[in-house]
């Protein structure tokens, strides 16, 4: 078969497309989440049902904060954070929506560590390797994504059926 | 195949457009900005473009004259975190990352727990500190956060700890003598303060004496005292037993003043015990 150059060159593209689709598709079966052994965490013993609950309430908490800033809904915070976090997280959500603008969370990897069980067991802090790409949009039009790698540190605490998040904040690179 | 080969080209032309609308250049601002910090960003060109500082913590949109600088006021990017910057002018997109730092400490979150307990008991007491700075971000330096319990006249423990990731901890000793402790964290002059009730342990050597008031005994016992020497707080409760023919009668008394009494029926031969909590005392034999 005998193809002009912007005829292959448009085939490689495409043939790039795909590949580049399909390792997604691969990305978004595998598990991206790794949760390092943390089995002494300070002054606390972390039991296994404790640490796996810790985590489940935390990658929640992520899924909650991307509804609530791609739907300018700050309501949805309310399941998963308390605190410092929730009003920060709200006070951003609500400006968001007098600007007009909305902001896209594509989860990617967690790479999370315990690093702190309080003695009274009432808090327990982790750092977290998150990749997510950021996607800006001013009214409904979208303008820019950009990939985020960065260390976040969390602090999460009991509530009556639930970890929820108390602070949420990345740590400087 | 001609089909395939068109979808191929639209979507060949359709990527390229893409590349060319994601094409961006680097915007020029610091790669760490304290918390509250007044901000200015350099932009080239001309025409008109917004700058978009979008962050989990804050999410802030500023209009801007290409060619003039772009300025956040003091206070205005306040929240710690790690940001993206984005300036999207008619042609071109140009963006940055950057962290907020935290300010210098402003606040303490100290949480001492249990608040009461009983007094000599080895690393009875914890105290956390979470520490935050004025716009409430956790400061991430390592941080030296003093710990001081004091006894209310008495002897003061001290612990200097270095926060990591933010939060200090330390657990101390109660101490011998009851009473309230103070318990202060501290950090330059940020000071939380909280009180610690110091109570009592277990009684120790109970001990009751009887004599007769009419047809009845009064039996009464020593004042109570835990093995610390501290005296066992009123209220609490001591249970005499008396024992007489396979019968038995219970009374249960509160301390006060330091000592229990009651009257019980003066049964020749019976046997009457006293207990407080898992404590038991001494027994007598009554003779008329």
């Amino acid at each position: 078969m005998n193809l002009t150059w912007p005829i292959r060159f448009t085939t490689f593209l495409l043939v790039i497309g795909l590949m580049a689709g399909t390792l997604a598709v691969s990305a978004d079966e595998q598990s991206a989440v790794t949760v390092a052994n943390a089995d002494s965490v300070g002054p606390r013993t972390l039991e296994p049902q404790t640490r796996t609950a810790v985590v489940r309430d935390y990658l929640a908490a992520w899924q909650s904060l991307n509804r609530a800033s791609d739907e300018n809904n700050a309501a949805l915070l309310d399941a998963d954070f308390t605190g410092i976090a929730k009003e920060k997280l709200s006070d951003t959500i609500d400006h968001q929506q007098k600007l007009g603008v909305r902001t896209r969370y594509q989860d990617g990897k967690h790479n999370i560590k315990l690093v702190f069980y309080s003695p009274e067991g009432l808090s327990i802090e982790l750092l977290d390797m998150a990749e997510y790409d950021v996607q800006i949009l001013d009214h409904d039009k979208p303008l820019a994504t950009q990939h985020i790698r960065a260390q976040y540190l969390a602090v999460l605490t009991p509530t009556e059926v639930r970890w929820k998040v108390r602070i949420l904040q990345s740590t400087p690179q | 195949m001609r089909i395939s080969l068109r979808f191929a080209t639209l979507w060949g032309l359709a990527a390229m457009a893409t590349c060319a609308i994601a094409q961006t250049m680097p915007l020029d601002l610091p790669k760490s900005i304290e918390a509250g910090s007044a901000v200015s960003v350099a932009t080239s060109g001309n025409g008109k473009a917004v700058l978009y500082i979008v962050g989990i913590g804050q999410v802030l949109r500023h209009d801007v004259q290409l060619g003039e600088k772009a300025a956040l006021a003091p206070g205005e990017l306040h929240n710690a975190g790690h940001y993206g910057a984005f300036l999207v002018g008619p042609s071109s997109t140009q963006t940055a990352e950057f962290d907020v730092t935290a300010q210098q400490p402003s606040s303490l979150s100290f949480l001492a727990k249990p608040s009461r307990l009983p007094v000599d008991l080895h690393e009875g007491i914890s105290g956390v500190v979470y520490v935050f700075d004025a716009f409430r971000n956790l400061v991430l330096s390592p941080t030296q956060v003093s710990f001081e319990l004091s006894e209310i006249g008495g002897a003061t423990q001290t612990r200097v700890v270095t926060t990591q990731n933010g939060v200090a901890w330390l657990r101390l000793d109660s101490a011998p003598k009851a009473g309230a402790a103070q318990f202060l964290a501290r950090v330059g002059a940020v000071t939380e303060k909280r009180i610690v009730q110091q109570v009592s342990g277990e009684p120790c050597n109970l001990r009751m004496s009887a004599r007769r008031s009419g047809t009845r005994v009064e039996v009464e016992t020593e004042p109570l005292r835990d093995c610390k020497g501290n005296a066992v707080p009123d209220g609490t409760i001591v249970t005499f037993i008396e024992r007489n023919n396979g019968s038995e009668s219970t009374v249960d008394v509160p301390l006060k003043r330091g000592v229990a009494r009651t009257d019980l029926p003066a049964n020749d031969g019976a046997t009457i015990s006293v207990a407080t909590g898992v404590v038991m005392g001494n027994e007598i034999r009554w003779r008329q």
